[in-house]
């Protein structure tokens, strides 16, 4: 899984500007545990970091607008490209926001309406496709049949009224972990200007890992 | 995989599954059971009773609940109420049915069960349909807005049945309230298992139905028909409005109906299994294609003999579903009729699946239309009656 990456890339901008520290405090849990490892970390050591943090270009992410909401962010990333676009993302130790959860599949393709909606059943705010640029898909025009299904799922989601940018459709190479962050950077603050989704069920409500996929494992049985 | 929860007595004695004589007539009269030899209602019912053993959760996603078995049946047996039941007690633990889609259907009506939804589902009313907000008479569109969105590569339009029925009310005089916050009417999450979430859709529709002030609703979908009429009322006690189908208005005031002399096509009729055999609305819709002028050839099964799409409530779509489908197809064409006609969006989209074989071509091809709309194009001039009182009110 990706998200980790997100968090220690965190803890490079802790130690690149620690005056800034008190306000980066207000991002709140994500970014604890890195907090207190920059503050243990030896002033030598932090330089270190610092200088190679800016040899990378390594961008700040802006703070977080508003504290209260953290949204809930479900990526579908093509094995070939976009999955290792991630990579590469924390290959370069490119700090980003942690809020999302990596779903790895062969394709883009792949990725049927049924998946999204599924997504917003168990409780997404929002939903990023990713796959390898038009001519790059591995299997030649899976990616094309992605532009297809979500379209579809678009048109699923109008109706339901759920508002168009809670869903986003990228084409991310292996090598462009910079557009891998600042995708999700931005798509993490437009589903939280969008706010929590309105088809998510109750917190209390939410299945546990193994309930939400009883089916899945029922099947596999 | 055995089913293996405990499943009593009383649900195989309130199913009457005890007065079954092992006769076979249910086996016999399967359309699943022709293709898969691997199924069958009566061993599954004698192993029910004798061994206890109850149908693995394979065997409850196959059975269509078509009915046509309990309608052959001699002895009484209620073998769609088990296998409901089945699928209710087992549902999550060993069923989940092998959701065709994806599990997109299904997830779709449980995204519906919100409390909160700001639904686009009106997007199909145009101009000369007139409708309202408030009043006495609603109209149930179901959820043909979703199946024109998702079946974008059948290029089904099962919208037009949808159009049909609220130009056919408007010809009636009537003025039928839409809600645009309707829901889904939970007949799959039901007939899946999901009671749960079905129970939540089912008191959202009665409430918000009864917030409009309506006192009688009218429905063009068979299964929301059925679902309302026979389901309802054990979630949310006796419903606060009268339930019938558009083709029952339609028959009973036919007579007020003027439609174009011109000979009409011949069609043949595919029965719904929700209309036909659940409801029992067998007439009604040849009457209204009789008064609408439009010849009928039936098919050798019809009524509530007729054959099931093998739709199967988005549970389950395999190579016998397929050749059910086909089967049906060549029955429509033997009657030598180039329109065949369904009442349900589900007939539609299954039977449209079918034809688009590559390999059979036009030996299955037909032109398919709903009931509805199929009736509403032979409507003497009313786009012109309603068209000049839609101006008047503006
Ligand atoms: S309900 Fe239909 S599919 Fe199921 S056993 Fe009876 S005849 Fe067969
Ligand atoms: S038709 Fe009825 S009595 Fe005959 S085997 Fe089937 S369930 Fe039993
Ligand atoms: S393999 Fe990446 S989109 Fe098809």
């Amino acid at each position: 899984m990706t998200p980790p990456k997100g968090k220690s890339a965190a803890a490079e901008a802790e130690t690149k500007a620690p005056a800034k520290k008190a306000k980066a405090r207000k991002k709140g849990a994500a970014t604890a545990s890195a907090k207190a490892t920059a503050q243990k970390a030896p002033p030598a050591r932090r330089a270190r970091a610092k200088k190679a943090a800016s040899a990378q270009g390594t961008r700040r992410v802006e703070k977080p607008a508003r504290e209260g909401f953290i949204p809930r962010i479900v990526v579908f990333a093509c094995n070939w490209c976009s999955y290792a676009g991630a990579d590469t993302a924390g290959v370069s130790r490119i700090q980003y926001s942690p809020h999302f959860r990596i779903i790895r599949v062969m394709c883009s393709g792949r990725v049927h309406p049924a998946f999204i909606l599924r997504a917003f059943e168990l409780g997404a705010d929002g939903v990023l496709v990713s796959g390898c640029h038009f001519g790059d898909c591995h299997y030649i025009f899976g990616n094309e049949r992605a532009v297809e299904q979500f379209e579809k799922t678009k048109a699923l989601l109008k109706i339901l009224g759920v508002e168009e940018g809670r869903i986003r459709l990228e084409w991310i190479s292996a090598a462009e972990g910079v557009k891998f962050a600042r995708v999700i950077d931005e798509f993490v603050e437009q589903v939280r200007a969008l706010g929590p989704s309105k088809l998510a069920p109750p917190e209390r409500e939410l299945p546990q890992k193994a309930e939400a996929f009883a089916d899945v494992a029922a099947l596999a049985k | 995989m055995e089913a293996t929860t405990p499943v009593d007595a009383r649900t195989l004695r309130e199913a009457n599954a005890f007065l079954c004589l092992e006769c076979g007539k249910c086996t016999s009269s399967c359309v699943v059971a022709r293709y898969n030899r691997s199924y069958s209602p009566r061993r599954l019912i004698s192993q029910a009773l004798g061994g206890g053993r109850l149908p693995t959760a394979n065997e409850l996603s196959i059975c269509l609940t078509c009915m046509a078995c309990d309608e052959r049946c001699p002895s009484g047996v209620h073998f769609v109420d088990l296998i409901r039941e089945l699928r209710r007690a087992t549902y999550g633990a060993e069923f989940a049915g092998n959701c065709s889609h994806g599990g997109a259907m299904q997830s779709l009506m449980k995204l519906m069960t919100a409390d909160e939804l700001n639904q686009e589902r009106l997007g199909w009313v145009t101009e000369d349909l007139k409708i309202t907000d408030q009043g006495e008479v609603a109209f149930f569109a179901g959820c043909a807005p979703y199946f024109d969105a998702f079946f974008t590569e059948l290029e089904v339009d099962t919208l037009a049945g949808v159009k049909g029925a609220v130009k056919m009310l408007n010809a009636l005089g009537l003025e039928p309230v839409l809600a645009p916050d309707e829901r889904c009417c939970g007949h799959d999450l039901l007939w899946g298992g999901d009671v749960a979430n079905f129970e939540r859709l089912a008191r959202k529709n009665v409430e918000l139905l009864k917030a409009r002030g309506v006192k009688a609703v009218i429905f063009n979908c068979p299964e929301c028909y059925y679902t309302f009429k026979a389901d309802y009322a054990k979630v949310v006690g006796t419903l606060p409005f009268k339930v019938k189908h558009i083709s029952e208005v339609v028959a009973e005031r036919a007579g007020e109906l003027n439609f174009v002399d011109d000979e009409g096509e011949k069609v043949t009729f595919q029965d719904p299994c929700r209309l036909a055999r659940f409801a029992g609305v067998v007439e009604a819709p040849r009457q209204v294609l009789a008064a609408a002028g439009v010849e009928l050839a039936e098919m050798a099964r019809s009524g509530k003999g007729a054959v099931c799409c093998a739709g199967n409530g988005w549970l389950n779509c395999d190579r016998f579903s397929k050749e059910v489908q086909l089967e049906r197809l060549r029955e429509a064409r033997a009657t030598g009729a180039a329109t065949l006609v369904t009442a349900c969006p589900k007939c539609e989209i299954h039977l449209r699946c079918a034809m688009n074989d590559p390999n059979l071509g036009d030996e299955i091809k037909m032109e398919m239309r709903d009931l509805t709309s199929a009736v509403a194009s032979r409507l003497n001039g009313e786009s012109k009656e309603v068209k000049a009182s839609s101006t008047e009110e503006k």
